[in-house]
């Protein structure tokens, strides 16, 4: 286990990558919308976490975020389908924009 | 030796001006892209909720919940007895406290906050939960093993002190209400909210020192 953390430190490096934050935001907007509930989020996110240990996953906060992210791909009203043609058209966007530009579907 | 292949070098003069994201960064670019597309939910909700626990809610705002309760006898028991309708005054409510109980430090009982399923916290009041919190050895060890947890973080209780460990849930969440110390006789609500910390809140600290962290 980690030793404490200073409790009232300033709030910077709170996610260590971007999208760490923007995960939880995600999950955090569809329990808002109602499109899922705050129990199927606590039980998925809980299972995605007893999974990643089941599995020897480390103790960590990336397999933390791993395991939110792979929960709320599974709950949200969105077909696996759709995301993985989506993932494909942001990488394909990110491979033809030169350096310095927005990056846009 | 070296040698020189062009391909392998245009490759990686692509890859570095790309930027191509990791992985998982690319999978929720994908799903928030497509949720604000389909209108599940608002570019602006997700923006705003990473900007303001990015930078503006932390554990502070608990600490002025607490800090009011201690001077203010009337304000003490309506947190007590709904804690959730209690920190309103402050506007603090949203998401994952709606249902939010206060649980009280004493002489002889000490109080310790574990979510043994996931990560439910009380993020409106205490902010982004620290990394161990989501730890997959504090969940499974905080109800097994309450006091080898808080010796861990510094924390030994005499033998007399009764451990009572509390398991969040999506539905209920606790707050901590750690004892004033001595010697903050006449403090100030400032004051005193200064010298209560985060892990004070969550049950893994004890006894507030008098100076600030």
């Amino acid at each position: 286990m980690k030793l404490p953390e200073d409790a009232l430190a300033p709030l910077t490096g709170v996610f260590a990558e971007p999208w760490h934050a923007q995960t939880l935001a995600a999950a955090h907007g569809l329990i808002r919308a109602g499109h899922i509930t705050p129990t199927e989020w606590a039980k998925a996110l809980g299972a995605a976490l007893a999974e990643a240990e089941a599995r020897g996953a480390p103790d960590t906060e990336e397999t933390y975020y791993l395991s939110a992210l792979s929960a709320l791909e599974g709950l949200a009203p969105l077909n696996e389908t759709e995301l993985a043609a989506r993932k494909a058209d942001w990488e394909a966007a990110y491979r033809r924009t030169p350096h310095g530009k927005p990056v846009r579907l | 030796m070296a040698s020189y292949d062009p391909k392998t070098i245009g490759d990686i003069h692509r890859h570095l001006h790309t930027h191509m994201p990791p992985d998982p960064a690319l999978r929720i670019k994908a799903l928030e892209s497509l949720a604000v597309e389909k209108g599940l939910v608002a570019r602006e909700t997700l923006d705003t909720w990473v900007e303001m626990y990015s930078e503006k809610i932390g554990p502070k705002r608990g600490a002025e919940v607490i800090a009011r309760a201690w001077v203010e006898p009337d304000y003490y028991d309506r947190l007590m007895e709904d804690a959730g309708q209690a920190i309103k005054d402050f506007g603090y409510q949203g998401h994952a406290t709606e249902h939010l109980k206060a649980v009280q430090n004493t002489p002889d009982t000490h109080n310790l906050v574990v979510c043994t399923l996931c990560s439910c916290y009380p993020f409106a009041v205490l902010g982004m939960s620290p990394l161990w919190y989501r730890s997959a050895a504090y969940r499974s060890r905080a109800v097994k093993d309450p006091r080898g947890v808080l010796a861990e973080f510094g924390v030994t209780l005499d033998a007399g002190v009764k451990v009572r460990v509390w398991d969040s849930t999506a539905e209920l969440r606790y707050l901590v209400v750690p004892e004033r110390p001595a010697g903050t006789e006449g403090w100030s609500r400032e004051a005193l909210a200064a010298i209560i910390t985060r892990d004070s809140m969550i049950g893994t600290e004890r006894d507030l020192k008098l100076e600030a962290t």
